[in-house]
């Protein structure tokens, strides 16, 4: 218990030591929120349902921030540590790889939520946004995404050799995915066959659901997005449980 | 004295590559077990295998009483470890570091005596990235004692340490005997191992080649003792290289310019040496001797010759 709560604080401290992962996580939505909200207000648009601009783009921003975080963080973090020989380090030790493995999620969960709280406070604070949603609701739907995108970064990392392999594929499929999912432009000012696209794109159904879940939508309303992510998380983890190696 | 480490026809290999080759040895107890070798000749797959980091394909080991595969965990909270490679995050403070090692373990020692002892206090608070080779090395030293271990392993003790922290590490391996541990280390440096380890096992290619005390080792591979002086002017090489060889001592004699060795053995040599040159009236100085090391008996088992 004691390594696990001392490998979370120590995770947490480097990964705010990291000025560009920190930047990214805590800094880079918030500010987008406001460049945004800037230019278009949070004046309601029948466009999205009679929602402001600021409205839909918090919950849909915290996608960017679970796909920042998932596929850049992770796998550069944890192929990094294990190519320059930290996790060899900590091999020699007692500890169990599913403290390591906890500690290293309950580090970017955090991190992420980090991230989100600020989004949110922006957005609070800056534009009044509305919130017609269940709390426990988005926390559990941020909760789902966040680990199913956890699960694909740790699948990368695993399956990729190097850290630079991990790097690369990371955001090789996190830059499209950020543009053709809704998280930073909205779908609903994109052309029909970026709309089937995206339906292809994970991410899409992060942002989806949250959306929703923020509007005050049912979850019966998202059993899609609810199944898509749950099968990505499973077939994640199993995956990255299976090429867990310390060096 | 008890065995505490026993390694019985110990195999490795990586793909085509035969890295330990059916290897047998013991260790006892409170001993200062080195292991020295060339690069490559299987030290480091030896010491991990032992350690439970590596996967053997044959043989079979016991360590404290326990199997490195199955009970690896046990074995590592009993164990303390330095490796010849690993690493820390750059931006991890020292303290951090040790604070964080101490967590893993059911029962560690205060750590800032160990930053005390290994000379890192004034860096308590430096990031690992930022310390030297030698600090990197000493805080790997600390992490492998903080768990206070019955037995412990050093790849590579002093590589990339000034002589002073050497010695310094010498005295602290030599401190932790003294308590009872036992240590296992390998090393590059002959007079590292002819000094510190109580025992000495020399491999190359994957095999143990010779394993005894220093001492021992270098009585019994015959090494030679060697006289070394300089003469000055009339250097009559041919007559004075004679002179010398038929002594019953020598079994060989070199000369560079003014430069001479002379090779054999027994306790008489440089006795018989200097009389011969002072019944030839040949005039010498800087006469020295040197005594066979460990070293004659490395280069001798692994060096070239024997190899080819
Ligand atoms: N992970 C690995 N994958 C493939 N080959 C390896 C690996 N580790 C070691 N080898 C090979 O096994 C042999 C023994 O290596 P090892 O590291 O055990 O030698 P060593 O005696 O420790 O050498 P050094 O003095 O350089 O540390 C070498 O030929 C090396 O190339
Ligand atoms: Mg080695």
């Amino acid at each position: 218990m004691r390594a696990l709560w001392k490998l979370t604080l120590i995770g947490a401290k480097l990964y705010l030591r990291e000025p560009v992962a920190a930047f990214f996580t805590i800094v880079y939505a918030p500010m987008m929120l406001i460049l945004f909200g800037s230019i278009y207000g949070n004046t309601p648009s029948p466009l999205f349902g009679g929602r402001g601009t600021i409205d839909i783009s918090v919950p849909a921003y915290i996608g960017l921030i679970i796909v920042t975080v998932g596929l850049m963080s992770v796998p550069i973090a944890v192929a990094t540590r294990r190519e320059a020989g930290v996790l060899r380090r900590y091999h020699a030790t007692p500890l169990r790889p599913v403290i390591y493995l906890t500690a290293d999620v309950l580090v970017y969960f955090g991190m992420t939520l980090l991230g989100v709280v600020f989004l949110i406070l922006t957005g609070r604070i800056g534009y009044n946004v509305h919130f017609d949603g269940n709390w426990v609701s988005v926390l559990v739907g941020f909760s789902l995404g966040t680990l199913s995108f956890f699960a694909f970064g740790f699948l990368i990392a695993g399956l990729a050799p190097t850290a630079r392999i991990a790097q690369t594929v990371g955001m090789v499929i996190a830059f499209p995915m950020m543009f053709l999912s809704g998280a930073t432009i909205p779908l609903e000012v994109l052309p029909a066959t970026v709309r089937e696209l995206a339906r292809l794109i994970p991410l899409t159904y992060v942002v989806t659901l949250l959306r929703g879940l923020w509007a005050g939508e049912a979850w019966s309303e998202h059993l899609t997005e609810v199944v898509v992510l749950v099968g990505l998380l499973v077939v994640g983890t199993a995956i990255s449980a299976k090429t867990f190696r310390w060096e | 004295m008890d065995t505490i480490v026993q390694v019985e026809g110990l195999c490795k290999t990586y793909g085509a590559t035969v890295a330990v080759d059916e290897i047998s040895f013991e260790v006892q107890e409170g001993e200062i077990f080195g292991m020295v070798g060339p690069n490559g000749a299987g030290k480091t797959t030896t010491i991990e295998c032992i350690e439970g980091l590596r996967r053997p394909e044959g043989g079979s080991l016991r360590v404290l009483g326990l199997d490195p595969q199955a009970d690896g965990y046990d074995l590592r909270a009993r164990i303390g470890v330095q490796l010849q490679e690993s690493s820390l995050p750059d931006r991890l403070k020292v303290w951090e570091a040790l604070d964080l090692f101490a967590s893993f373990y059911r029962r560690s020692v205060d750590w800032r005596s160990l930053l005390d002892q290994l000379g890192l206090a004034d860096k308590c608070s430096a990031p690992f990235g930022k310390l030297s080779g030698g600090q990197k090395q000493r805080l790997f030293i600390a992490l492998a004692l903080l768990n206070d271990p019955e037995l412990i392993f050093f790849d590579e003790l002093t590589t990339g340490l000034d002589p002073q922290a050497r010695r310094a590490m010498w005295d602290m391996v030599r401190d932790t005997r003294a308590r009872g541990k036992t240590v296992f280390l390998t090393t590059h440096f002959m007079e590292e191992a002819e000094r510190l380890c109580d025992r000495v096992a020399i491999m190359d290619h994957g095999h143990i080649v010779a394993l005894d005390t220093p001492e021992q080792l270098i009585r019994s591979l015959g090494a030679e003792s060697r006289v070394v002086f300089s003469i000055e002017g009339d250097f009559a090489s041919e007559s004075l290289s004679e002179s010398l060889q038929v002594l019953a001592t020598v079994s060989r004699v070199e000369h560079a310019g003014e430069r001479v060795i002379v090779y054999g053995k027994g306790d008489t040599l440089v006795g018989e040496v200097v009389n011969a040159l002072t019944s030839r009236g040949t005039r010498f100085r800087d006469l020295r001797t040197e005594q066979p090391t460990l070293e004659d008996v490395f280069l001798t088992l692994t060096g070239r010759e024997m190899r080819d």
